[in-house]
């Protein structure tokens, strides 16, 4: 027999095992009958019991300012379920997941919701005879998360002896700088940072967590990963469609707040950041951290030259007319609000000195993309002819996000024939031919981990706060300049003006 | 394994370089008509099946849900055949959509006769996809077949429960699992019990009751004895106790391993009215008293739990059944991981073994 032997500290039984376990919880969302819980959250708690994946006793609470029994509460989230999981449910363990499920109706800023969920929390406790670890996950429009903290906070439900308490906040964290630290001095007067998981979702996608391991698990990447080899990065998160029913998030977002301030930037450090000694959570975070605080945040001054914004126009997509920004239903029609924005970033360290990273996002493009784009340095001597043929181009490294995740290098080769004419072909691997596996949603990862207490895939206070340093000065820079913004037509490759962010003969890649 | 769009080749008296050659064809006329068409390639599973029931395993790897291999290869015996004769289709489960690629899946199904099967390396040699790892697969037998294939394999699919003697399904198994890894369906099955398990002992407060484990009573489908002797193998491998044989009696076994602290009683019961295979239910009984029941149900496992004070407690641990074709998709995506718990509780199954 091999010499395996229980102790305190290791659980033998779970060697070999593909999931590990979670202990019992009780997960309670606020915000629970709003538009992310039913097309995400609970579809992702039926995928995750279908699987398996639940913790073993598994307890779900929903709160909400809409007045609802706990059973029509289930009802509801049958029907999400039904409307949005990634598979079709099995009758029983949908039947089985929501059997016990509970609803607190009330304003979130009244204490006495707060009472009636330590009541039924305790009661949870009571039927499993332990303490149970309690998550909340604040599902919330972002006023609305102090004032939750804080009840929390007051209600002692922060801390729960003998077990674990967790608080997950959605996105956004903050809409500029001082919002952001005022935030994170809020939530962490009531809960430690360890307790606490801030959701960024691209992180909890496959492909975002493939860079990591495309660098850091092949040794042929590392040698040319630095300024000496890499003349450029394009970051894009390309959208084909407007803005659709979210009117009234996005006229107070925009293109930085909504996906540079937060995810880009993550794509940037995953892309920049120095190999972590391990991944537990904070090893990478302080990575990223580090190539964060490398970016120099542009004065006001600066900004016009460092960063572009624009809204679209009317146009075309997929063949059909489609109206402007301005004419969108809910969308007021003198809004400075940006739906592009481009940034140029440097990454000032020994890597990445002098190598400009190139930012782009915005709504109704030409298609939906969201890439990383590595170009190489043009090889020193050129002994080939450029004559007949596109020629030698420095090859470049793409990696796809999506849709198609997957790597792709250019490289130069001859073309058939009598001459020595060269043009770029493509080495292309897509990761769905390579797998079996459906990739799981993003959000069933998230939640699974914040149950669990991994945190490696959640923001950490100081990097929040070290995003919103890079974009403030653009928030504010943006928010002093009267509009009306440059224009891009729908269905374009976006503004002529973020042409003039490149250097040199950099280009922005076609979308 | 038909596609919403397949593209099909057959021929009568050919060999393996016509079949290579036609399917590398098949792959550039599709890749030609529409761009978006890639070939997968994850993993080759052969299959070395009979031909009467090629039907009945086709219908198997038909239903495996998404866990399907880049390349099957399909050895159909039919003892009297004297030349090989064969079948190959590129099929991919969509129309390709503008932006997105469509996978393409390669099944080859050649029948061959028993005068094949002496040289069936030199058949399926030349097509499997150099580079990705190959499984191999023998529901009916043939074991001089999978031993000839072994050194183009890394990966034998097996179901421990398929031999009704439990000494030559341990024996194979170990012998295979000596070779190559094994992916055996049997420990599949009692994935869910065993991550329950873990579970119930993961709490650091728990975890030192591992030590006082006392009784173990396992119910299975009658004809899986083998899946109840793998999990007590598993929880004698893990927990380091020792195994001695089990007895037969009424139909049961019966017997006990020697812990370090006490002896674990062990009883494995037949449960007739368990209609899949696999494990029925499962009882564990610590010194300190406490008493865990996992039984089938709707919707998961129905958890009885009572602890040391006599306190009672029942819930549902969620879980959608897989079902068997569910347990044979998840055996070809488990060819591409490794457990390295299985061999050490086929060890000790194979001491429990009466």
């Amino acid at each position: 027999m091999s010499a395996v032997v229980a102790s305190t500290v290791e659980n033998p039984l779970v060697e070999g095992l593909e999931r590990l376990p979670i202990h019992p919880t009780t997960l309670v969302i606020f915000g629970a009958t709003g538009d992310l819980a039913r097309r995400k959250l609970l579809p992702a708690l039926y995928n995750l019991a279908h699987e398996g994946a639940l913790p073993e006793r598994f307890q779900l609470i929903g709160i909400s300012r809409s007045e609802m029994t706990d059973s029509e509460f289930g009802e509801m989230a049958v029907e999400s379920v039904r409307q949005f999981s990634r598979r079709t449910p099995d009758e029983d363990v949908l039947e089985q997941l929501l059997e016990d499920v509970r609803y607190v109706t009330g304003m979130f800023d009244d204490g006495s919701v707060y009472e009636a969920l330590a009541g039924t929390l305790d009661e949870f406790d009571e039927a499993a005879g332990q303490r149970i670890d309690r998550c909340f996950y604040l599902s919330t429009a972002p006023a609305f998360f102090p004032v939750i903290v804080g009840q929390l906070g007051e209600s002692g439900l922060n801390r729960h002896e003998g077990a674990d308490v967790r608080l997950v906040i959605e996105k956004p964290f903050g809409t500029t700088l001082a919002e952001a630290e005022q935030l994170n001095r809020e939530v962490l007067s009531v809960f430690e940072e360890n307790q606490v998981f801030r959701i960024d979702h691209y992180l909890g996608k496959e492909t975002v967590q493939n860079i990591m391991a495309l660098r850091f698990a092949n040794g042929l990447f590392e040698p040319v990963w630095n300024r000496n080899y890499i003349d450029q990065v394009q970051i894009t998160a390309a959208e084909d469609l407007g803005i659709g029913s979210r009117a009234g998030y996005y006229d107070s977002a925009g293109a930085l707040r909504d996906l540079i301030q937060n995810h880009m930037l993550q794509l940037l450090c995953h892309v920049a950041m120095e190999p972590p000694v391990n991944f537990t959570a904070d090893e990478v975070r302080n990575e990223k951290v580090k190539v964060l605080q490398a970016i120099h945040a542009p004065d006001a001054a600066d900004v016009d030259a460092m960063a572009v914004r624009a809204q679209y126009t009317a146009g075309e997509a997929g063949g059909e007319p489609v109206v402007g920004y301005l004419q969108e239903e809910g969308v007021a029609p003198d809004s400075n609000t940006e739906t592009y924005a481009a940034l140029r970033l440097e990454v000032d360290n020994w890597r990445w000195a002098g190598v400009p990273f190139y930012l782009r996002t915005g709504k109704r493009l030409a298609r939906k993309v969201t890439e990383i784009a590595i170009t190489l340095k043009p090889v020193p001597h050129l002994a080939f002819s450029q004559e007949g043929s596109l020629g030698v181009k420095p090859n470049q490294l793409i990696l796809t996000v999506q849709p198609n995740e997957g790597v792709s290098l250019s490289l130069g080769a001859k073309i058939p024939g009598n001459r020595m004419r060269i043009r770029p072909v493509y080495m292309e691997f897509l990761y769905g031919t390579s797998f079996m596996s459906q990739s799981p949603e993003a959000y069933e990862r998230l939640i699974t981990d914040a149950m669990r207490g991994d945190a490696t895939l959640f923001t950490r206070n100081d990097e929040v706060e070290a995003q919103w340093r890079i974009c403030d000065p653009i928030v504010q820079q943006w928010a002093a300049t009267p509009g009306p913004l440059p224009q891009y037509e729908a269905g374009s490759q976006g503004p002529d003006e973020a042409n003039a962010l490149m250097l040199g003969d950099d280009r922005w890649r076609a979308i | 394994m038909p596609g919403v769009s397949d593209s099909r080749w057959a021929a009568q008296g050919t060999n393996p370089g016509e079949i290579e050659a036609a399917l590398r064809s098949m792959l550039t006329e599709r890749h030609a008509e529409n761009e978006s068409y890639v070939p997968a390639r994850v993993l080759n599973m052969v299959c070395v099946v009979d031909k009467a029931w090629s039907g009945e395993i086709a219908n198997r790897l038909r239903q495996v849900g998404r866990y399907h291999a880049s390349r099957t290869v399909v050895l159909s015996v039919d003892p009297t055949r004297q030349s090989l004769d064969a079948v190959a289709t590129i099929s991919s489960d969509v129309h390709p959509k503008a932006g997105e690629f469509a996978l393409l899946r390669e099944t080859v199904i050649v029948e061959v006769g028993d005068k094949h099967l002496p040289a069936l390396d030199t058949i399926v040699d030349p097509l499997v996809v150099t580079d990705l790892p190959t499984l191999l697969w023998s529901p009916h037998g043939h074991p001089e077949a999978i031993d000839l294939l072994l050194p183009l394999a890394q990966v034998v699919l097996l179901d421990s429960v398929d031999e009704p003697d439990l000494h030559e399904a341990l024996d194979r198994a170990e012998e295979l699992a000596r070779k190559v890894y094994v992916v055996d369906l049997a420990w599949l099955r009692s994935t869910p019990w065993r991550e329950r398990v873990a579970a119930t002992f993961d709490p650091e407060n728990l975890r030192p009751d591992l030590r006082t484990m006392s009784a173990v009573t396992v119910r299975h489908h009658p004809e899986s004895t083998m899946a109840a002797l793998l999990l007590i193998g598993w929880l004698a491998s893990r927990l380091d106790w020792e195994p001695s044989k089990l007895i037969a009696s009424n139909g049961s076994l019966a017997g006990k391993a020697h812990a370090r602290r006490q002896d674990v009683d062990l009883l494995l019961e037949p449960e007739p009215s368990q209609a899949v295979r696999g494990l029925a239910g499962l009882t564990l009984e610590t010194a300190s008293g406490r008493h865990l029941e996992l039984d089938r149900g709707p919707g998961g496992l129905r958890a009885h739990y009572r602890n040391r004070r006599g306190d009672e407690r029942e819930w549902t641990v969620l879980g959608a059944s897989r079902g068997e074709p569910g347990i044979l998709g998840e055996g070809i995506r488990q060819a591409l991981l490794r457990d390295p718990t299985y061999a050490p509780a086929l060890d000790a199954a194979n001491a429990f073994a009466p």
